[in-house]
């Protein structure tokens, strides 16, 4: 009986199962939306990911062609509903500085908080999401809970909890609510608290560090061929931070560090992301009391009409870098609006990233680049 | 390289070429027939190191199709906006650049689904978003009765 185990284990190397071809997704729950990837396995082995996307395309660049500079903010936040206002923001910047407008220090200061507070909503969910990817389904519920915090800030001031349309072009919509800024500092101090929980929860959890160290490397020439940015890019070593390299709205006035991992693993990914928030809280720390007094909007004219040329601007969402690309024939509606959104240049490098690991490594790997499939289709 | 000097240099090495200063970035309008090996020099020369392709976009105007190629070097910090133009509007053929920035393979994908215009040498080229019984939605003489209702 020995010598036949023996000759079997010996000939194992020898036996081959056929590839075949599986589809993860589109309604499968580690994709976050709706993504197809089409695996190619050798028994659980990925050997090609073909990511196919475009079945919430909503021609968000063909429709603004039909827009007014002020209407084309309100379609950005579909595009990554988790940064809405980075989204909206990114549009409203561009419009100023094509037209040349300084906007009051007032406007920059909620601006940017509001950026790091989307910023911490957004990390949050993607927190527990990923957690429950991995199998610790209790991290949902924590994540959610704290979120509605956030969430609660934003609907006092601006009436949204998601699409918040709060930045147009020139300003903010209305002024803060007055309870905005002592909300705001409750949720900071409560937030310090509960942020070493979510590190106790998950990131020191012996299963969920096998599950994510050494899985999925992307080095830093390749996270930069493949243009990718954000927590991800930067786990990598890859110095992307739009907000340190091309600061804009209050960004220059406030002390912060940019994080940059080394490994580039998805457990990398991981503490980088937890560590931006610790980041995100100081910047609103130091925001917060210093709110200057003055007009939360400039008067504009009714009709925005653009100077003829071609205007860029680089936003960084809580995905990574966004980019607006506007056209302008001196027209009130753009000739050309082009998104270079962070989660298409991310995801096509799954396929680089998941060869010849385990399909449920892919599920890691998706789940520590924090996808948002709006934000891919456009 | 300063924007002066990176404009000066390129349209020395590339009398072709058209080489401005655009409203943000350094503008260069390079001939098709060139855009391969212009790319690559811009990736491969040690002074320029463009490696980060971080937008490629299409857009069409009245006389020509263009595709726009913003460019950073993150070792240098010096940016580059490149256009290609082509005029036929039929067979729109382009080189492709995703042998250089790899990013570039789903953006070409992008561009070819939306504007229509074909990169040689690409490895896949496919409609991304639409299926093949749509046009190209992007080109400014597209027209959709069924979905688009004219007032």
């Amino acid at each position: 009986m020995a010598e036949i185990i023996e000759k079997f284990i010996s000939t194992t190397d020898q036996i081959k199962t056929d590839e075949y071809l599986v589809n993860m997704g589109p309604q499968h729950p580690s994709t976050h939306g709706v993504l197809r990837l089409l695996v190619k396995l050798e028994g659980e082995i990925v050997h090609n990911v073909e990511p196919h996307v475009g079945y919430i395309h909503s021609g968000i660049e063909k429709m603004t062609e039909s827009l007014t500079y002020p209407q084309i903010p309100h379609l950005t936040d579909r595009m990554d509903y988790l940064s809405a206002h980075m989204n909206n923001e990114a549009v409203c910047l561009c419009v100023e500085n094509a037209l040349q407008v300084e906007v009051p220090e007032r406007v920059k200061y909620i601006r940017t908080i509001f950026d790091e507070l989307q910023r911490l909503a957004s990390h949050q969910l993607w927190w527990c999401a990923s957690g429950m990817d991995l199998g610790a389904l209790t991290a949902f519920f924590y994540g959610l809970r704290d979120r509605e915090d956030i969430l609660d800030i934003f609907e006092e001031t601006c009436g949204a909890r998601l699409t918040l349309n709060y930045t147009v072009p020139g300003g903010v919509m209305f002024d803060i609510h007055p309870n905005f800024q002592r909300k705001v500092k409750a949720f900071i101090t409560k937030f310090k608290k509960i942020l070493p929980e979510y590190d106790k929860l998950l990131t020191g959890n012996i299963i969920f560090q096998n599950r994510t160290k050494g899985v999925g490397v992307l080095s830093k020439e390749d996270a930069i061929a493949f243009g990718v940015t954000g927590p991800t890019g930067r786990a990598s070593g890859f110095s992307c931070d739009v907000r340190k390299h091309h600061p804009y709205s209050a960004y220059p006035l406030v002390k912060f560090e940019e994080k940059l991992g080394t490994d580039g693993d998805s457990f990398m990914r991981w503490k980088l992301r937890m560590d931006e928030m610790w980041e995100s809280l100081h910047i609103i720390e130091q925001l917060i009391d210093n709110i200057p007094e003055g007009d939360y909007a400039l008067k504009m004219k009714g009709v925005i009409k653009l100077p003829e040329g071609e205007f860029y601007q680089r936003v960084e969402t809580a995905r990574g870098e966004l980019g607006v690309y506007i056209v302008s024939d001196g027209k009130k509606n753009p000739y050309r609006v082009k998104f270079r959104s962070p989660g298409f240049s991310n995801l096509f490098t799954i396929n680089h990233i998941a060869k010849n690991w385990k399909i449920a490594d892919l599920v890691a790997i998706m789940a520590t680049f924090d996808l948002v499939i709006p934000d891919i289709d456009r | 390289m300063t924007n002066e000097q990176l404009i000066d240099h390129l349209s020395k090495a590339y009398p072709d070429a058209v080489a401005k200063q655009g409203n943000q970035y350094p503008e260069i309008n390079v001939p098709k027939e060139l855009l391969h090996a212009f790319m690559l020099n811009l990736k491969s020369d040690p002074n320029l190191a463009f490696d980060y392709l971080f937008c490629q976009s299409g857009v069409d105007y009245p006389t020509f199709i263009q595709v726009v190629y913003h460019l950073e070097s993150t070792k240098h910090k010096h940016y580059l906006v490149v256009k290609a133009n082509t005029e036929d509007r039929v067979t729109t053929v382009l080189d492709t650049v995703s042998d250089i920035w790899p990013t570039a393979e789903f953006h070409e994908d992008e561009i070819f689904d939306l504007l229509g215009i074909k990169f040689n040498n690409h490895p896949h080229l496919r409609r991304l978003f639409l299926d093949d019984t749509w046009g190209f939605p992007l080109r400014k003489d597209f027209h959709d009765d069924i979905h688009v209702v004219e007032r």
